[in-house]
């Protein structure tokens, strides 16, 4: 039995029945991260040492009513590296935090060592989570480990890949326009992006923060609502984070989906997509009907403005977020003739080319004159987005799409074609701009064996119907059973 | 031809919060380089701010007692820009939407009630402090302290009402009263938790539109505003009246030299890129919430002066003398309330209690002398226990011992003397030995009972009563007891 490739439940059922050891299965990580990792590269670190450590400690604490309330005692995780960690080297992939050592834990973290988790190690990502194919990373490329030479998606593509190559039993990603969900749906494992404000933000490096959410990246729908069990809630350290009871998701899971009204948007199966892709989510869609779900086609008319939206709040956010690293207090540092000049020469250097390219986008679109052109003006966009998505679900219970247009291209395929790029958010992008929860779980695989993704969005603080549906539909199909030959 | 100036300020108030206004870390002055700071603070990545409740409860009261309308939804903004002090890169402050707006503080002036409009009340971070090594001592860095970053500021926009160098000093004197009053700021300049930038400008007295205006910073004083207003204006006048322009910019106090200096053109102002803040929610204020903190506000200086003035007959001048700090005032009620006449316990506070803690440079706070003491002083003045000249003596004695005013007049042998007999002896003894004295009063030299008062005072070491030995002697000069 490889223990590396079994899923959460799995482990702590093997866990609790004392089958296997905690230490058994930190070396079954590791042995396994010593094999692929030369040709996936998921990782920025790894912490063996404190996790064979922590394998001792928490061995004797498992006992049979343990996963009542540490669900992931003994349980290894990887976790994306714009998560602060405290005393673990936190980069978000960027030089500029290249020696940088939170003296904080994020809340999301916490909640994971308050149920004993094992960290596994630090996930390569875009640099500050921009991008969509982890080729922004400061330090190197991730590999899709379907196919070697192509891209895992972006920008949680370490933690996606790092999930199908069984480096880790589950991940934490982080989700601004769709870096949880495309990579999960291009790596063939399942992605949730939660509902903005249902999971603390505090400790996630702010790329956008009206944006960003924390979320799980698993093999299957129901290590999703474990971890999301675990996320989940209000933290008095976020206000964004929102005061609502935190429902057992796991419960959803199992519940018959007859009678669910599935929405199906006429703009998500456009130009552009490709065919293969197109094919395998109708057919997934016919698949959800034949276990009792209807579709019914819907419009969600805004949706052509949703990149340019999220472009313009994503990087004006962003160039305020990022004017803290700047040479002062931590992080990288280049020396100047002067304070400006430190400035200028630690930003230069510290920060990659699509960062500063953000930056400057950012930083035009709220300068005075421009403002109300671009950042006032897409504010309202995002507010008729917004009103698409609560218009349709007056009529239906979830919204299904593709998760992305194409399945995992080649490494420098897009790098230098920036908007090429950006297209490949164009069916997650708005979920995020709306706040609404989406998933993406496997539906199928290509003639070249490359997965694909489907994508399902649900109500404000409704991921309950979404994982009930993915987890039917995952139930009824083979696809997430499938593993790459690495 | 004349000119008028026109002057509005924005003054930055430190509210006294325990904790800062975006994290736990305390607020207390003069600690160790950073000593209160905390990832919040500091800046680190990943961390998010969460509102002090107690700053908007503070900016709600100063809105309330400066006339404001508080706005029901409110909310905050990134100011953005780059400096070592400022770890986020931008400033967490209102923009739009500010918490309070549309208000004014009455000042006086020439007799007269003058309101000063308030444009806004708004919450604000304050920055960190950056302290540079003098180059000359060989000195090569800089330091950053971040123990300020995040420290609750109120910043209180007047409307451009202000006239004169001199209403500007009473409109700040109005604000810091209120504040101290409020207690929602200890209003010391020095220490920087009151400070003031002046927005000023000149312009012919029958003009109706404004002129250009410079922007002072950096005035820590009620003086440095006047000081630094009335170079200013001048300084403009002086350029209109020779035919020359007036370039806006901001200009900076320099205290040593007397003088208002460039510090920064318009072409070099900050584009600060307001943008609302995403990791915080909208302030949401509901009535209760302000009705509630209505009521829970003090007695405001105006009202209290005018109460003064109405409930215990003071002149105008004592009663604003009196209420210009809370403390004073409850000192003084504190007194009377134990019995003192008011009349009488304003003018000890006023002359007497005043001069001593001026020349110790106290405030009625550290005041050593608690009012019963004075109360039970003027009781026994009241009792004819001891006059009003030994009284002076008795005060000054309590003051540096804290003694109480019977055991001081005991132990030094104080006690006025009413003994009739006792005085009528001293008196024939007096009149006795100055023959010559008592024959050019009976020859209608009047004013020598002076003479006679001083040698019995002088006899009786001041303890005499002094009325009893006034009648005394008349009589006895008079011829009536040969």
């Amino acid at each position: 039995m490889k223990l590396h490739s079994l899923t959460i439940s799995e482990v702590r059922d093997l866990l609790d029945r004392k089958e296997i050891s905690v230490k058994d299965l930190v070396k079954s990580i590791y042995g396994r991260i010593e094999a692929v990792e030369n040709l996936v590269r998921a990782f920025l670190a790894t912490t063996e040492d404190k996790a064979l450590k922590m394998a001792d400690e928490v061995q004797g604490k498992i006992k049979e009513e343990t996963r009542k309330k540490e669900f992931l005692l003994g349980i290894p995780l990887a976790i994306k590296d714009n998560i602060c960690t405290k005393g673990i080297l936190t980069t978000c992939s960027s030089k500029i935090l290249s020696n940088f050592i939170p003296p904080h834990e994020s809340t999301v973290t916490s909640r994971l060592i308050e149920q004993g988790y094992i960290l596994i190690g630090k996930t390569n990502m875009d640099e500050f989570a921009m991008g969509s194919s982890t080729e922004n990373s400061g330090f190197h490329v991730t590999r899709n480990p379907w196919d070697l030479e192509r891209i895992p998606g972006g920008s949680s593509g370490g933690s996606a890949a790092a999930v199908a190559s069984d480096g880790c039993i589950a991940a934490l990603g982080s989700d601004t326009g769709g870096s949880i969900r495309q990579p999960a749906a291009l790596c063939g494992v399942v992605g949730l992006k939660p509902t903005y404000g249902r999971v603390s933000r505090y400790g996630l490096v702010a790329f956008a923060s009206s944006l960003d959410q924390i979320g799980p990246i698993t093999k299957n729908v129901r290590d999703a609502a474990i971890l999301m069990n675990i996320i989940s809630g209000h933290d008095p350290l976020d206000s964004t984070s929102v005061p609502l009871p935190v429902p057992d998701f796991t419960a959803a899971l199992g519940k018959d989906i007859k009678g669910v009204k599935l929405g199906v948007p006429k703009e998500y199966f456009i130009e552009g997509i490709e065919r293969e892709v197109e094919v395998l989510v109708k057919d997934a869609i016919k698949k959800l009907e034949t276990l009792g779900a209807i579709p019914i086609e819907i419009s969600l008319p805004h949706t052509g403005y949703a990149i340019a939206t999220y472009y313009i709040l994503a990087t004006s956010e962003a160039s305020s977020n990022l004017a803290r690293y700047d040479g002062v207090k931590y992080g990288f540092r280049t020396e100047g003739k002067d304070l400006m000049d430190m400035y200028k020469n630690t930003r230069a250097q510290g920060f990659g080319a699509e960062i500063k390219r953000r930056i400057m986008l950012g930083t035009y679109a709220l300068s005075s004159g421009y403002y109300e052109a671009y950042y006032k003006k897409a504010q309202q966009v995002r507010t008729l987005i917004k009103q698409d998505f609560e218009k349709a679900f007056q009529e239906v219970d979830i919204i299904v799409t593709p998760t992305s247009p194409t399945v995992a291209f080649k490494v420098g395929e897009k790098i230098a074609d920036p908007l090429q790029m950006y297209l490949s958010d164009i069916f997650t992008i708005s979920v995020n701009l709306a706040g609404v929860p989406g998933i993406s779980i496997p539906c199928g695989f290509t003639a070249n064996n490359l997965p694909v993704g489907l994508q399902l969005i649900g109500r404000h603080f409704d991921e309950e119907s979404i994982l009930k549906v993915a987890y039917a539909y995952e139930q009824a199909t083979e696809w997430h059973k499938r593993r790459p030959n690495l | 031809m004349k000119y008028e100036a026109v002057i509005g300020l924005e003054v930055h108030a430190q509210m006294l919060t325990e904790t800062k206004i975006f994290c736990s870390c305390s607020t207390k002055f003069g600690s160790e380089p950073n000593t209160q700071t905390c990832p919040v603070c500091i800046g680190m990545p990943g961390v998010l701010p969460v509102l002090n409740r107690k700053a908007i409860e503070f900016a709600i009261k100063t809105g309330r007692a400066m006339n404001c309308t508080i706005s029901s939804y409110s909310r905050f903004a990134r100011k953005n820009y780059f400096y070592p002090d400022l770890p986020k890169g931008y400033q967490i402050s209102q923009y739009d939407l500010p918490i309070c707006e549309y208000g004014y503080v009455g000042i006086v002036v020439d007799g007269e009630i003058k309101k000063i409009g308030i444009t806004r009340i708004h919450m604000e971070e304050d920055a960190g402090k950056n302290i540079h090594e003098s180059a000359s001592g060989g000195g090569n860095y800089s330091f950053v302290d971040l123990n300020r970053a995040g420290v609750p500021l109120m910043e209180i926009v007047s409307e451009p009402d202000i006239r004169s160098p001199r209403e500007a000093v009473e409109y700040m004197r109005k604000l810091r009263a209120i504040l101290r009053y409020l207690e929602v700021c200890d209003g010391n300049m020095e220490q920087g938790s009151l400070r003031c930038d002046a927005n000023v400008s000149v312009r012919p007295v029958e003009q109706k539109g404004f002129g250009v205006k410079i922007e002072i910073k950096n005035l820590n004083s009620f003086k440095f505003v006047e000081k630094a207003l009335e170079y200013e204006i001048e300084r403009q006048k002086k350029i209109l009246e020779e035919g020359g322009k007036i370039v806006q910019e901001t200009r900076l106090w320099n205290s040593e030299k007397g003088i208002t200096e460039t510090m920064r053109t318009k072409e070099e102002a900050h584009d600060y890129r307001y943008f609302p803040e995403p990791d915080l929610v909208p302030i949401i204020v509901d009535q209760r919430w302000t009705e509630e903190i209505k009521k829970s506000l003090p007695e405001l200086p105006d009202t209290k002066r005018e109460r003064f003035v109405s409930e215990y007959g003071l002149p105008e001048y004592d009663a604003d003398l009196l209420t210009s700090e809370k403390p004073l005032a409850d000192w003084f009620e504190e007194v009377v309330k134990l019995g003192g006449q008011p009349k009488a316990v304003s003018n000890w506070i006023m002359s007497d209690l005043m001069r001593l803690l001026n020349a110790e440079n106290k405030s009625i706070e550290e005041c050593p002398l608690k009012p019963k003491q004075l109360a039970d002083m003027l009781k026994l003045i009241n009792k004819g226990t001891i006059s009003g000249k030994i009284a002076k003596t008795v005060f000054e004695e309590m003051y540096k011992t804290e003694k109480d005013a019977e055991s001081i007049v005991k132990e030094k042998g104080l006690v006025q003397i009413s003994d009739a007999g006792e005085i009528e002896k001293i008196v024939d003894d007096v009149i006795a030995k100055n023959p010559k004295e008592v024959a050019r009063y009976r020859a209608g030299e009047e004013k020598l009972l002076g003479f006679f008062v001083g040698h019995v005072m002088k006899l009786t070491k001041g303890k005499a009563n002094p009325q009893m030995v006034n009648e005394l002697l008349r009589e006895k000069l008079s011829g009536s007891h040969p």
